[in-house]
């Protein structure tokens, strides 16, 4: 009943992307170095390699969303893939063709990726485990589960301004149980060795066992951002205020809202992401937003090299030598 | 028909029997054990040599499909399944379409199993009308068509008030009443146990208190109305603890757990394998070890199937998209049987529980190999090796999470009211 | 064939020589030095020194315009590509330690040509193994090798440089 890792091929290499659980340090390694090979090309006249030309990828999103989206259609196109967008929001294609049926179109058309965001957890495991061989899969955010891409580039962005893991204490802060984001952060810190991580938020946004992951949990903003090296806010969802779980922004800013001041309390090199979009005065202030500490559009900037990265190594998995 | 079985193991818990010997069947009832009846000519005969022959199994919980489907479950299809596993009789819940709450409904499925005439179906009726937790069913009505029970089919009944007049209302016309708790508001997001698993694959999970609350504010209901109610498919240790006291305070209840919930955690989910999506859902290995032990100590009385065929589709999509349940009805035998080779319980403890204290529940005539009693027998061989597989299965659900493993432990020969109605040199499902 | 370090040198000094002979006929004024990763930098380093440039040295990881993706997959990446200058214009240098097929210059002209447009490029080549599969020829090489079947060369460094022959498994 338990699946074998479906992302790896027999060789150990990455065919489908969809948690940073279940994937060694050394491939993690070789996606952030893949990354710095990419990173370059954003800021050359002709923005592209050729490595993916003639593929087609599709991006097929179930939940709304243009950042992601403009990120993996730009990482895509820099590639020199193909790539086209399907938004499957809207209710009418929701009550009609199943996910399985949308999937066997796709493969009728000889598409070589897919890039699924979805709100179930297990989406895309669910769609890797019944494509067809040659089509890769790469999880853009599946419900509460992982945000795997998000996780690699904010790793990245942690490793340039940083260096080493081991020697690291990140906090994660906020809506922790709500979050794909968060899971996603906390396997990739666990996994390239972070020394300490911290889950920072109220009683009601912090999932059962979540130490089980091996993080600590805080309810206390200023005991738990304490000479941390790394800072991850997360996004606060209009919904949670009307779920019973949280009575209004204002009171979660007044509890963890990341100020100056408490900023302060963490190491003076200390950096500050979060995954975007951000809302001010809820989750952080503009001082911080804007501040020297913040390094919330380097995240932004390096997101296409990252997913450029996956792409090509997830494509590279599908390589096929020639019979001699 | 006359009919013969030699050689056995006749084990029948409800009378602490067991003992290598020879069972007399003759027009519809238990004719002897032992001694051959006078003038007894065997019609049939069936050599049970290293076979155990019980009383037919009795299950709580099984549901047989949608109704008028070509395809899919159907009543035929499903008891045919139920003989193949041994079942001889079956409790059927009310949340049927339409809902068991008129007795025509109950007259239908009445009608159809007996034309099948594979399995006995015993109805239980809704509790409240359309199972909408307001208003209250027509009990009588449904007591005189012939259900067994009322029942709440696990929807949540937060009006308490409804609730106590319902209990009160059953226990006026004799009906005992079958509930399954779970809190409305606890439970309504979940899709698994909430607990480490269902934090990290990031699915809404369904707290144990959501349960407990449950059934802690209807055991004193039952305390203050008396009325006799059985509680459903309990999934939490805590929930045995509660029951515990409630029994020894004198109050009566009873309940029951699922083949499922005694073999399988949360963790079977692995990797959102929707085989295991099922309400109430996979608990912890701790939650499981307190249901064995309650089933071996009697606080749990009985073990039943759950039964829910579902047809691919349904289990086909992520897995908080998936319909919850399992296909269960012959794997009941098995799982039970796993039971005992794991030393879990003895034997007559397990087969007493799909048996006798299973009928004894809700009174039914049922389970035991009584002399008179109605011919319900199952004649099995506890060491058969087999394959679980969609070919194997003959529900029309192959919904198991045990499809592929090979278990142990299959019935040879069914017999209802004196008639064989599975026999598996004549209705096996082809071999895989 | 095996050629240790002192040795190497007597070529690069050669091919400097010959660098400067060709640029200086051909008129192409203040080129820049690009090296093809990896030894073929260590090869640009050394004549970026002899031939006294002041631009930095460019270093192209062609991994990305290779043509046998498709077969191989990716490699696992060396150093990115790095061109601290604008080519627009400019006569560039492009080096490399071996020249096999000609797929590798082939990959690297066209990155080159997405940083901008170059004036010119020369190629120049420690070893040539004249066994060129594309149409692509050395202005400048080292020296010429013929290998038996199935034996390869490579150059081990950075320091020292040695030419190392050997047979393929």
């Amino acid at each position: 009943m338990t699946a074998s890792n479906i992302q790896l091929d027999e060789q150990g290499r990455l065919k489908h992307f969809l948690s940073i659980e279940g994937l060694p340090q050394g491939l993690l390694l070789e996606i952030l170095s893949t990354t710095e090979g990419f990173a370059p090309v954003g800021r050359r006249p002709v923005k592209k390699v050729p490595l993916l030309r003639g593929k087609t990828i599709v991006n097929l999103f179930f939940e709304p969303s243009t950042r992601t989206r403009i990120t993996f259609e730009l990482a895509a196109k820099r590639l020199s893939a193909d790539v086209l967008t399907l938004n499957i929001g809207d209710s009418s294609t929701r009550k009609g063709e199943s996910l399985l049926d949308t999937l066997r179109n796709l493969e009728a058309m000889h598409c070589d990726m897919l890039v699924i965001r979805h709100d179930c957890s297990g989406a895309a495991h669910f769609i890797a485990s019944h494509v067809c061989s040659e089509v890769r899969v790469i999880n853009a955010g599946d419900g509460r589960h992982a945000h795997p891409t998000q996780a690699m580039l904010d790793m990245f962005t942690i490793r340039r301004a940083k260096s080493d893991f081991a020697a690291l204490c990140v906090a994660i802060v906020g809506d922790i149980a709500h979050s794909r984001v968060a899971r996603s952060d906390i396997h990739a810190l666990k996994t390239l060795g972070t020394r300490e991580v911290r889950v920072i938020g109220p009683r009601t946004l912090i999932p059962p066992e979540i130490e089980t992951l091996g993080v600590h949990v805080y309810h206390d903003l200023k005991s738990g951002l304490q000479d941390v090296d790394a800072i991850i806010m997360l996004r606060l969802q209009n919904e949670r205020m009307q779920g019973a779980l949280l009575p209004s922004a204002r009171e979660f800013f007044d509890l963890y809202g990341l100020t100056e001041e408490r900023l302060a309390v963490a190491k003076p090199d200390a950096i500050v992401l979060h995954p975007g979009p951000i809302n001010r005065g809820v989750e952080i202030d503009s001082q911080v937003a804007n501040g020297p500490r913040s390094v919330i559009l380097q995240q932004v900037s390096y997101g296409i090299a990252v997913r450029m990265a996956v792409m090509s190594m997830v494509m590279s998995s599908a390589a096929k030598p020639e019979p001699h | 028909m006359a009919l013969l079985i030699t050689n056995g193991r006749v084990i029948d818990p409800a009378k602490g029997f067991d003992e290598v010997t020879d069972l007399y069947v003759s027009a519809r009832n238990i004719k002897s054990i032992g001694k051959a009846p006078q003038g007894f000519r065997p019609e049939r005969i069936i050599d049970a040599s290293h076979r155990v022959v019980s009383p037919g199994f009795v299950d709580l919980s099984a549901r047989l499909g949608g109704g008028g489907a070509e395809h899919g479950a159907t009543i035929v299809s499903e008891t045919q399944a139920a003989a193949h596993a041994g079942i001889t009789t079956l409790c059927c819940p009310p949340d049927t379409t339409p809902v068991l709450d008129i007795p025509a409904v109950a007259e239908l499925i009445h009608r159809r199993a007996q034309l099948a005439g594979l399995a006995k179906v015993r109805c239980l009726g809704a509790l409240t009308r359309g199972l909408g937790g307001e208003q209250l069913a027509e009990m009588y009505a449904l007591k005189a068509i012939g259900c067994v029970g009322v029942s709440n089919a696990g929807r949540a009944v937060y009006n308490t008030e409804v609730m106590r007049r319902a209990l009160e209302y059953a226990g006026t016309c004799g009906l005992p009443v079958v509930l399954q708790p779970e809190d409305y508001w606890l439970g309504r997001l979940g899709h698994m146990h909430e607990g480490s698993v269902s934090t990290r694959l990031g699915i809404p999970g369904i707290p144990a208190t959501a349960e407990t609350v449950a059934l802690s504010r209807d055991l004193l209901l039952v305390e203050q109305t008396g009325v006799r109610t059985h509680f459903a498919r309990l999934s939490t240790a805590k929930a045995v603890e509660l029951l515990a006291q409630a029994q020894a305070q004198g109050l009566p209840v009873s309940a029951d757990v699922t083949i499922h919930h005694l073999h399988l955690t949360h963790d079977a989910i692995g990797d959102f394998d929707s085989m295991c999506s099922v309400r109430p859902p996979f608990r912890t290995a701790a939650d499981r070890k307190a249901l064995r032990a309650a089933v071996a100590r009697g606080v749990i009385a009985a073990i039943c199937s759950d039964h829910q065929p579902h047809d691919v589709d349904a289990k086909t999509a992520p897995f908080g998209a998936t319909e919850p349940g399992v296909s269960a009805l012959e794997l009941l035998l098995p799982l039970t049987l796993e039971l005992v080779r794991g030393h879990v319980l003895d034997l007559s403890t397990a087969i007493g529980a799909i048996t006798c204290r299973a009928a004894r529940v809700l009174g039914m005539q049922a389970g035991t190999l009584e002399i008179g009693a109605s011919a319900d027998v199952c004649v099995f061989d506890p060491e058969r090796k087999w394959t679980v597989t969609e070919d194997t299965l003959l529900s029309a659900g192959k919904n198991s999470p045990f499809l592929g493993r090979e278990l142990v432990g299959k019935v040879t020969h069914t017999v209802v009211g004196g008639q064989v109605v599975f026999d598996e040199e004549v209705n096996a499902p082809a071999a895989p | 064939m095996n050629l240790d370090s002192a040795e190497i040198g007597s070529l690069l000094e050669r091919m400097a020589q010959g660098l400067t002979e060709a640029l200086a006929g051909t008129g192409r004024m203040d080129p820049l030095v690009v090296g093809i990763h990896t030894g073929g930098v260590w090869i640009a380093q050394r004549l970026q020194e002899r031939l006294v440039l002041s631009d930095p040295l460019g270093s192209l990881n062609i991994a990305f315009y290779r043509d046998d993706f498709s077969r191989l997959g990716m490699h696992p990446s060396v150093k990115p590509s790095n061109l601290p200058f604008d080519i627009d214009g400019r006569h560039v240098i492009l080096v490399d330690d071996i020249l096999y097929t000609g797929r590798t210059v082939r990959a690297a002209l066209n990155e080159i040509f997405d940083y901008g447009r170059p004036a010119s490029v020369t190629l120049a080549v420690l070893v040539d193994r004249c066994q060129r599969e594309l149409p692509i020829r050395a202005d400048v090489v080292g020296t010429t090798l013929t290998l038996a079947h199935g034996e390869h060369i490579k150059l081990s460094g950075p320091d020292p440089l040695r030419l190392i022959t050997h047979k393929a498994a």
